[in-house]
């Protein structure tokens, strides 16, 4: 097989990693936000995004799971829920 | 034109009618005056190429990877330890499929250290991906860089070049050299055009990662690509010489081997003196022969095995060796005997390291010790 060694940008967007969560996603409760950004910073997949309080989401296509965001979130507005509870969004 | 030059300046003359756009090496002995004379014409108006100087070997392959990236034609040059410095990259410019050209003048390795001529530095990066040319004179050293281009770039091979020239006694010898016209060059080898290239208008990732769901198959591409240069090599040689009027490159050259019972493989400027002992031993009524590997990487087997088919005793002189084992070339041809099913008796002999003198008596010797023990390394010339 010939393979094309190069490649042209953004191809990473095709691995649609949130299929490698293992049980848990990230629910944001959009309570007690204070926008600080932490959450938005931290993901290390770059897919939080919001500006208002209570206005931050991430993108579950690509989310895997890490929970940093929960962790890092100073107001605990950020929950790991179990991936069978209730529907993404 | 003929011209009385170093085979350091039929290189450089070579190199600067193939236009490259970017030459970048650094200094080293006993490559130095190639650079030197690349430098000099470009310094001059003469050559329309950047130079850039750099801050070490392993930077020069870094460069001229990124410029070849970016779709120009480029050229580097390096000896012994420069070379070693350099083989993470070369490793990188054949992976990445980068048709660069780069002449390795020949010399050893440290330590101890030591300026002179052998050929374990080229042969220490056999296993880089690179394909290897060795030249046996000033004329050829010139010739093997048109032709290194030509087959580097051509689409279906995309494969790195090195020829390689012995320290001194090619890259500071003088000899008559046929330096062709620009014209003449340029009806040989086409403007450098790649599919693909770095350019902030249209991005492009080039050297991704491959985990090990494509890795295997991208190095088979890559061996397949050399495997498929065996059949390009010869007829890039076969159109040099309906242009040049001269025979230079190719697979093999064989040397009175048509009713050989003895014969010798080497490569590069050592089969000059085994020519002129096999003159003499033949007026002696010893039926002797050469084979000069001219293409090293990739291997060529079954010329190989042809070209010595009715041989009895083959010696094979590697003025290299794989410590411990045998000298590269000895093992690489064995192999070859075995798969072309040869009947040859094939002894190795490792000669000339860190510039130790190969004569004609050397060469007497070691068709000699042909008929004598079995060997797969026996040192010539070695001190008691």
């Amino acid at each position: 097989m010939s393979i094309n060694i190069n490649s042209r940008p953004g191809s990473a967007r095709n691995n649609r990693t949130g299929s490698w969560r293992v049980d848990r996603r990230p629910k944001f409760l959009r309570q007690n936000c204070i926008a600080c950004r932490l959450c938005l910073l931290i993901c290390p997949e770059g897919i939080i995004t919001g500006k208002a309080k209570n206005s931050f989401e991430t993108d579950y296509v690509y989310c895997k799971g890490c929970g940093l965001c929960a962790a890092v979130c100073p107001k605990k507005d950020i929950e790991m829920i179990p991936e069978d509870t209730e529907t993404e969004g | 034109m003929k011209d009385f030059i170093e085979g350091s300046d039929a290189v450089a003359r070579a190199v600067a009618l193939c236009r490259p756009g970017v030459i970048s090496a650094y200094p080293i002995t006993p490559q130095t005056h190639i650079v030197e004379f690349l430098a000099s014409m470009v310094a001059d108006g003469k050559l329309k190429s950047q130079f850039i100087n750099v801050e070490s070997e392993h930077s020069a392959a870094s460069l001229v990877l990124g410029a070849s990236a970016a779709g120009e034609r480029v050229f580097s040059a390096s000896s012994s330890q420069g070379l070693i410095l350099m083989s993470e990259v070369l490793f990188n410019i054949a992976g990445m499929r980068m048709p660069v050209v780069l002449a390795c003048v020949n010399r050893a390795l440290s330590a101890p250290i030591n300026i002179w001529n052998d050929q374990q530095d080229s042969m220490a990066v056999r296993d880089s991906g690179w394909i290897q040319l060795y030249a046996e004179t000033g004329q050829e050293c010139g010739d093997l860089i048109f032709q290194a281009y030509r087959l580097a770039e051509s689409p279906e091979v995309r494969v790195p070049v090195m020829v390689c020239l012995d320290g001194y006694l090619l890259s500071h010898g003088l000899e008559v050299v046929d330096v062709p016209e620009a014209a003449e060059v340029d009806k040989f080898l086409p403007p450098y055009r790649p599919a693909e290239k770095l350019d902030p208008a249209a991005p492009m990732t080039f050297g991704p990662l491959a985990g090990p769901d494509y890795y295997l198959e991208i190095r088979h591409d890559l061996h397949a690509a050399m495997r498929g240069a065996l059949k390009l090599i010869p007829s890039i040689a076969a159109d040099f010489s309906r242009q040049f009027g001269r025979n230079s490159g190719g697979l093999i050259e064989g040397y009175r081997l048509e009713d050989a019972e003895l014969a010798i493989v080497a490569a590069g400027s050592v089969c000059g003196t085994i020519k002129e002992a096999i003159d003499a031993l033949r007026q002696e009524g010893v039926k002797a022969g050469l084979l000069r590997l001219i293409t090293y990487r990739p291997f060529p087997e079954e010329a190989v095995s042809a070209a010595l088919a009715g041989v009895g005793r083959v010696a094979v002189l590697d003025k290299a060796i794989s410590l411990g084992a045998t000298g590269p070339i000895y093992a690489d041809l064995a192999t070859a005997l075995v798969h072309g099913k040869n009947q040859a008796r094939v002894n190795g002999y490792i000669a000339g390291l860190g510039g130790r003198d190969i004569t004609i008596e050397t060469i007497r010797e070691i068709f000699t010790r042909l008929s004598g023990e079995e060997v797969s390394a026996g040192f010539v010339g070695l001190k008691g």
